[in-house]
């Protein structure tokens, strides 16, 4: 029994087509027979961000002085509203409440849209393209789990610029990305994190993010030019400012308001146009990336040279899409993939070769339809005994026992089917997987089919390849 | 019985050799362009004219996806016009290359790929980083 597997397939429940009991076409049958919904990857996802309406809203885990940006725009443009706008319609014109209205309502649109759009977020790398990448630096043997900083040189444009290797996503960061820490993520044409928003300013919201700051300005400027006329009209005739504050005392504070952020809103729109038409980002105007300032003929390998192109480039270029794919669903087997992030390569190749009888036997082929990515999914900190290693959804069957009287033989496999769509599958991570939940280091079963693959490296796909042709051994 | 599993299931299952990850290739700025440097695990499964090809290909599709032009300019300006809400409605040029894109790669894989054992993965579905190509083993020899 100890060499079951605790692949949390229901034997009875599997419709395989072979007359033998023990299931082995788990995957499809443990979708059919379990009753959970299938997630969506959002709810997997590795960065530090927030989803609302099931994925369709992603903001940052701190939303930062998002609630204040709101308050503070609702507040005074109601406050605009309520005491300034019927004044000045009477003595003015009815136009007013139009302009505000239709400027408070692009501030507001943009607003949402820049805090709740993903700015650019950088998909994580797989475990085989991590490993890949790995084996492509890596080539002097070094073993060590953290090999020191790698960077990556490309030309582009006959600028010489340097990529970084990011350790959290596990991949060369493309240019002009960089990786937030507040969130947790690589950001392609990172701009900044900005907390009136609550989220990062990247490639896909820096539209949204302008449009905001600008029509922001033009609200503010617009609120406090109406209110000074509003508070001039009202203390002509000698009646005085203060009379026309208590008049509408609104006013006053749409005044303070607006008299404090005008400047520093004008002062960041103003900023930004001048990126925007130099395409660069306030990332790279900040350290300095190609003012030449240590003293190398750097140029912007990004501009285009010409102010006209470079806004468009910048504002009026194909919206691109969203990379995370935050409402797709997650295949049965990788619903615990994405959750854990870290995936110590290393650690794997270290451990895998240790393989409990069959185990070892349904590991090898099972480790042909895996990937070496679901090891991180494994709950290697925490042994869970009754919660193996999820590799189809998790939690299928939280009790691995009755799977052990039933079909410790073959459901091995349930885990390893229907890879035929899904050719990105965890190898090892069943096997240590296995280990670990079952803790089990019994020489006794020790497998005699160990992998015998040539290539050393972590990913066992060799391995597996040689555990298939094997016969296991029972 | 394991061993019966094992072996229906080898039939049933695709037993991955290697993957192949191709790589972006920056040297014309941020633009999604891939490397057409042939790989040298593909050297007796296909053709490196057959690759480059299918990698021009993709190349050339998404530089029209990117390209600015006078229909991105108009849509842009829409779109900053109206607070940005037509992208709630409508679909993206991008989106609609995507979609060639996923098509192509579909017509490729049916074709030329899946014949010598060969799988393309949409680049979307890793990012937009790499165009990954499993190798499948050769089952005539396993068995």
């Amino acid at each position: 029994m100890k060499n079951c597997e605790y692949q949390q397939i229901d034997p009875q429940a599997l419709p395989t087509p072979t007359p033998t009991p023990p299931p082995h076409h788990g995957k499809d049958t443990e979708k059919k027979k379990e009753p959970r919904r299938p997630r969506r990857k959002w709810e997997v996802f590795p960065g530090k961000n927030r989803f609302y309406c099931d994925g369709r809203i992603i903001v940052a885990r701190q939303s930062g002085v998002l609630p204040l940006t709101l308050g503070l725009i609702l507040v005074t443009s109601g406050l605009f509203f309520i005491f300034d706008c019927p004044f000045l319609v009477k003595h003015l014109t009815s136009c007013i409440p139009v302009i505000g209205g239709v400027l408070f309502v692009f501030v507001l649109i943009t607003l949402l849209q820049t805090s709740f759009t993903d700015p650019g977020i950088l998909p994580r790398a797989t475990p085989d393209e991590a490993a890949d990448i790995e084996k492509q630096i890596d080539n002097t043997g070094n073993t060590s789990y953290r090999p020191p900083p790698r960077t990556k040189e490309v030309l582009i444009n006959q600028q010489v610029v340097k990529l970084k290797y990011c350790f959290t996503c596990k991949m060369f960061r493309p240019p002009r990305t960089s990786h937030c820490s507040l969130c947790d993520n690589c950001v392609e044409r990172f701009d900044h994190h900005c907390p009136w928003v609550g989220n990062c300013v990247g490639k896909r919201n820096y539209r949204f993010f302008y449009t905001f700051i600008v029509s922001l300005s033009f609200l503010t400027a617009f609120i406090f030019g109406c209110v000074t006329t509003h508070l001039a009209l009202r203390a002509q005739g000698g009646k005085g400012l203060v009379f026309a504050l208590q008049e509408s005392p609104g006013s006053a504070v749409e005044l303070v308001i607006c008299f404090f952020s005008v400047w520093s809103i004008l002062g960041l729109s103003g900023f930004h146009t001048y990126l925007v038409a130099s395409n660069l980002t306030t990332n790279e105007d900040i350290k300095g990336s190609w003012s030449g300032k240590s003293g190398e003929d750097v140029t912007n390998p990004y501009s285009q040279k010409n102010i006209f192109i470079n806004c468009c480039s910048v504002l009026c270029a194909p919206m691109p899409p969203s990379l995370i794919d935050r409402r797709g669903f997650l295949p049965t087997d990788e619903s615990a993939q994405t959750g854990s992030a870290d995936i110590e390569l290393p650690t794997l190749a270290a451990k895998s070769e240790i393989n409990v009888c069959t185990q070892g036997t349904k590991g090898l082929l099972e480790s042909a339809a895996l990937s070496p990515l679901l090891s991180t999914s494994c709950p290697q900190g925490k042994p869970q005994n009754a919660h193996s290693c999820p590799e189809t959804s998790p939690a299928l069957n939280s009790d691995p026992t009755s799977e052990f009287s039933k079909g410790c033989r073959g459901n091995h496999m349930s885990s390893s089917h229907g890879d035929t769509s899904h050719p990105r599958h965890t190898k090892a991570r069943s096997k240590k997987c296995k280990r670990e939940a079952l803790h089990i280091p019994n020489p006794a079963f020790d497998v005699p089919v160990s992998p015998t693959s040539p290539d050393a490296a972590p990913d066992s796909k060799a391995r597996s390849h040689k555990g298939g042709s094997l016969t296991p051994l029972h | 019985m394991a061993e019966t599993h094992s072996l229906q299931d080898m039939r049933q299952q695709t037993a991955i050799t290697a993957k192949v990850f191709i790589q972006r290739d920056y040297s014309s700025g941020t633009m999604c362009q891939f490397q057409t440097k042939f790989p040298s695990e593909l050297e007796n499964r296909i053709d490196k004219q057959q690759f480059e090809e299918t990698v021009r290909a993709l190349n050339n599709m998404y530089a029209e996806a990117e390209k600015l032009g006078s229909q991105s300019y108009i849509e842009g300006c829409l779109a900053c016009l109206t607070a940005y809400t037509v992208f709630l409605c409508m679909e993206t040029h991008y989106e609609k290359v995507l979609k060639k894109i996923a098509k192509y790669i579909q017509e490729q894989n049916d074709k030329i790929y899946a014949p010598r054992g060969l799988l393309l993965t949409d680049p979307i579905e890793r990012g937009l980083r790499v165009v990954e190509i499993t190798i499948f083993e050769d089952r005539s020899l396993t068995r």
